[in-house]
């Protein structure tokens, strides 16, 4: 099992076996899942009660689809650990915070001061994906 | 033969393998053989140069002419701007290319 | 024109910072090429056949004097003293050292410029009208939504990586400037029954190996909800986008494989959704946006007249000039298409006087235009003859606007490391057999695109004619398309038989404007012939 290198959260890390996602709507008992890039990440909706771990798996970062699957899960509520797995670069590291990854586990360790680095690269950002608790530039320049 | 083109991976320009180093000019180029692979290997691995690749080419009595119009403009340059190519002051050097 | 506020200039610095730290990464070996070639091309710089190409994003195709001077400089400082304007409407710069680009960054973002996304599997430059904000025909200066789509788009963190580029035109008038429905996702900004403003949508459109025109998915998207409809659109691709084979994974495929009422009906779900999620900005930021285009301090009550008693200057007032909304000014294009020239390029002293002339002459503004020229959008009728003078004494006053000689060409073979043909030498050789005023007059507009592949950044199929240069066992050949147009009235062009050598297809482009002056009826264009007559008087013609 790969190790985990970044993590956000202050509650105790989850160390589950991850299952599939076709095997978790059958394991009652199971409280870790994995999501491939193909994956469905909504057909986890009704069992986000029960879930403690989120692996969304990267073979390769060029492959976006775990960007909108860790939104969703956010978007619908979901408030476990959020792991990104496989492939992560440096680069993303940002942008994965920002669509809800608040923990990651690469297949090669990362550079730890170049990764602290891009993880507070952008003070301010363009967007807002709702989920990351950040202003986006838009509400800055029009406070409320 | 067998010849290896890249480019340099700071300047980006186009460079040619010459059995012991890299050069700008074609003519430079030595016959890899089967060697591409590993010259590739190694040289990427450093650094040197990028994208490389290894193409047919021709020995003949004004040097070495890649057998593809590709590679022949890659060593050339754009044959719409002579000033800009290896050749500036020679049109006869389009005969060359194409 | 849209100025940065302390937000956008920092994001620009920090996206130097982040590339110049790539750059560094990548010269001391921490990324491998492989890993490094995605981040570069984020960034606009791509490895062509010579060195590499920088990119440059002209958004929305608009430039300030200061901008477009700096582009002249960049040229000399950088490259080789010229740059090439694309069918994009940004620029591009052949012979740039991996080592000097986060420099030349850096300089760019001193002017606000950037090269952020002007390449890669993302959100790509956001295109528009040319005229936007002088011509005469349109409801509304489209430029603000477009501005206010690239804010969204930059650096959007859900798509960074979708499965293939994404390109995104916004237009707000009847006659389409853009090629709208050949983008990825084409917006025309409408007025409803109501009155009130909002964005048509269409989506799936676009060139490449399998040309597609985008059919409508929505009527009207109210201006509150701009966005989080783009993301509605935006997230069904990333997530069900064709990633297995990259020739099929534009969104005009999954579009096409799932049809277009499914598309709409899973775009409307997720939009639905989003809707209940705050990421809309409020209007307050689309007036904000909105206050930077307001009009320039036009004069009122000038003369509309113009002294035309120069011939040539006439014939350019009649070929390059376009009207304006307000009486006294015209809009003017400046042709890069001199005859032999080389489609798009520009010295870097020509880059400076547009500069200039644009400053003087037409309220600090220029534009690039998706046929690869410059446009001056509001200069004063009683400026024109000074502005054309200048423009002539720099050999950029060529009167062939939409005619035979102002032809779209990739950059081909000559610089591509994709192209299986030449481009630019057959641009030259057409626009040389056509090159006399009198040739020119007589065919009147038809619009022809290079391509040196199939990956169609010449546009060849929507061209009058289109011409698509091909690899034949190691010769360059040339297939002949007729009857594409970009317009309102957007058609695929089709190929007509077998393909030419170079200069085979120059002659039988001539050979087809033949039949066409032949069969001509009243004030008939080419492609209005073509489109009625048929393809074969043409193959008769050209292979009988």
């Amino acid at each position: 099992m790969v190790d985990v290198q970044f993590r956000f959260r202050d509650d105790e890390a989850v160390n589950d076996p991850a299952v599939t996602v076709d095997a978790f709507s059958e394991q009652s008992n199971a409280t870790a899942v994995r999501i491939e890039p193909g994956e469905d990440a909504r057909a986890l909706l009704p069992y986000l009660d029960r879930i403690a771990l989120v692996e969304v798996n990267f073979p390769a970062w060029t492959d976006g689809r775990g960007y909108s699957a860790a939104r969703i899960l956010r978007e619908a509520g979901y408030a476990g650990e959020l792991r990104g797995v496989g492939d992560l670069v440096i680069d993303m590291l940002h942008h994965m915070r920002r669509c809800g990854f608040d923990a990651f586990a690469p297949d090669k360790a990362l550079n730890t001061t170049d990764a602290k680095n891009a993880f507070e690269r952008w003070d301010n950002v363009y967007q807002a994906t709702a989920i990351d608790g950040r202003q986006a530039i838009w509400a800055k320049r029009h406070p409320a | 033969m067998k010849i290896l083109t890249g480019n340099d991976l700071k300047s980006g320009a186009v460079v040619w393998w010459t059995g012991h180093g890299w050069s700008l000019d074609v003519n430079d180029s030595a016959d890899v053989g089967d060697n591409g692979a590993a010259i590739i290997a190694r040289e990427e691995g450093v650094q040197n140069v990028f994208a490389a690749y290894v193409v047919d080419g021709e020995k003949t009595d004004e040097g070495v002419r890649p057998a593809h119009i590709k590679e022949r403009i890659r060593a050339f340059g754009p044959t719409v701007r002579l000033d800009l190519t290896l050749k500036p002051s020679d049109p006869a050097a389009l005969n060359w290319v194409i | 024109m849209y100025k940065y506020d302390e937000y956008d200039q920092q994001m620009v610095d920090v996206r130097v910072e982040e590339f110049r730290d790539q750059v560094r990464r990548r010269v001391s070996g921490e990324l491998t090429e492989d890993q490094f070639k995605p981040l570069r091309l984020q960034n606009g710089l791509y490895l062509q056949l010579h060195a590499y190409m920088l990119r440059v994003a002209v958004p929305y195709g608009t430039l300030s004097g200061a901008q477009m001077h700096l582009l002249g400089d960049i040229a000399d400082k950088y490259d080789r003293g010229y740059g090439h304007f694309t069918t994009r409407q940004n620029i591009q710069y052949n012979w740039i050292k991996l080592e000097e680009t986060p420099d030349i960054l850096a300089e760019l973002a001193k002017v606000e410029m950037h090269a952020i996304q002007t390449s890669g599997n993302c959100i790509r430059n956001i295109s528009s009208d040319q005229f936007a904000g002088a011509a005469a025909d349109e409801i509304i200066d489209p430029r603000p939504y477009a501005e206010l789509l690239r804010q969204w788009s930059s650096f959007h963190p859900e798509f960074l990586v979708l499965p293939r580029k994404f390109k995104i035109c916004v237009i707000a008038s009847e006659t389409d400037r853009a090629a709208m429905r050949l983008h990825d996702i084409g917006i025309k900004m409408v007025r409803n029954d109501a009155g009130e403003i909002g964005a048509q949508f269409y989506a799936g459109g676009g060139m490449g190996r399998t040309p597609m025109i985008a059919p409508l998915i929505r009527e009207f998207v109210p201006l509150d909800q701009l966005i989080t409809f783009s993301e509605a659109c935006l997230r069904v691709y990333n997530r069900y986008g064709r990633r297995d084979n990259k020739y099929k994974a534009r969104i005009k495929i999954l579009v096409h494989e799932l049809g277009r009422d499914e598309y709409v009906r899973q775009v409307e779900e997720e939009f639905a959704h989003l809707l209940t999620q705050p990421i809309e900005p409020p209007l307050a930021e689309l007036e904000r946006i909105k206050a930077h285009f307001v009009d320039p301090a036009f004069e009122t009550g000038l003369s509309n007249d113009l002294d035309l008693t120069d011939p040539d200057f006439r014939l350019w007032v009649e070929r390059n000039t376009t009207a304006h909304k307000v009486p006294g000014y015209v809009i003017a294009t400046i042709s890069l298409k001199p005859v032999g020239g080389i489609p798009g390029d520009a010295s870097a002293d020509q880059i400076r006087l547009m500069a200039k002339l644009g400053t003087e002459y037409s309220f600090d503004e220029l534009r690039v235009t998706h046929a690869q020229n410059i446009v001056l959008p509001h200069v004063k009728k009683a400026d024109l003859y000074t502005v054309w003078q200048a423009l002539d004494e720099a050999g950029l006053a060529t009167a062939n606007l939409d005619t035979v000689g102002d032809i779209i060409a990739c950059p081909g073979l000559d610089y591509c490391s994709l192209a299986n043909a030449r481009s630019i030498p057959v641009a030259q050789k057409i626009s040389e057999r056509f090159g006399s005023a009198q040739k020119q007059a007589e065919i009147g507009e038809l619009k022809l695109k290079i391509s040196g592949c199939i990956n169609a950044c010449g546009h060849h199929h929507a061209g009058h004619i289109g011409i698509l240069g091909v690899d034949k066992k190691g010769l360059e050949n040339y297939q002949l398309l007729f009857g594409g147009s970009e317009g309102a009235d957007t058609s695929l062009a089709k190929i007509i038989g077998p393909g030419f050598t170079e200069d085979g297809v120059v002659d039988a482009i001539e050979k087809a404007t033949q039949v066409y002056l032949a069969n001509k009826q009243g004030e008939e264009r080419f492609l209005d012939t073509y489109r009625r007559i048929g393809m074969d008087p043409f193959k008769e013609a050209i292979y009988g």
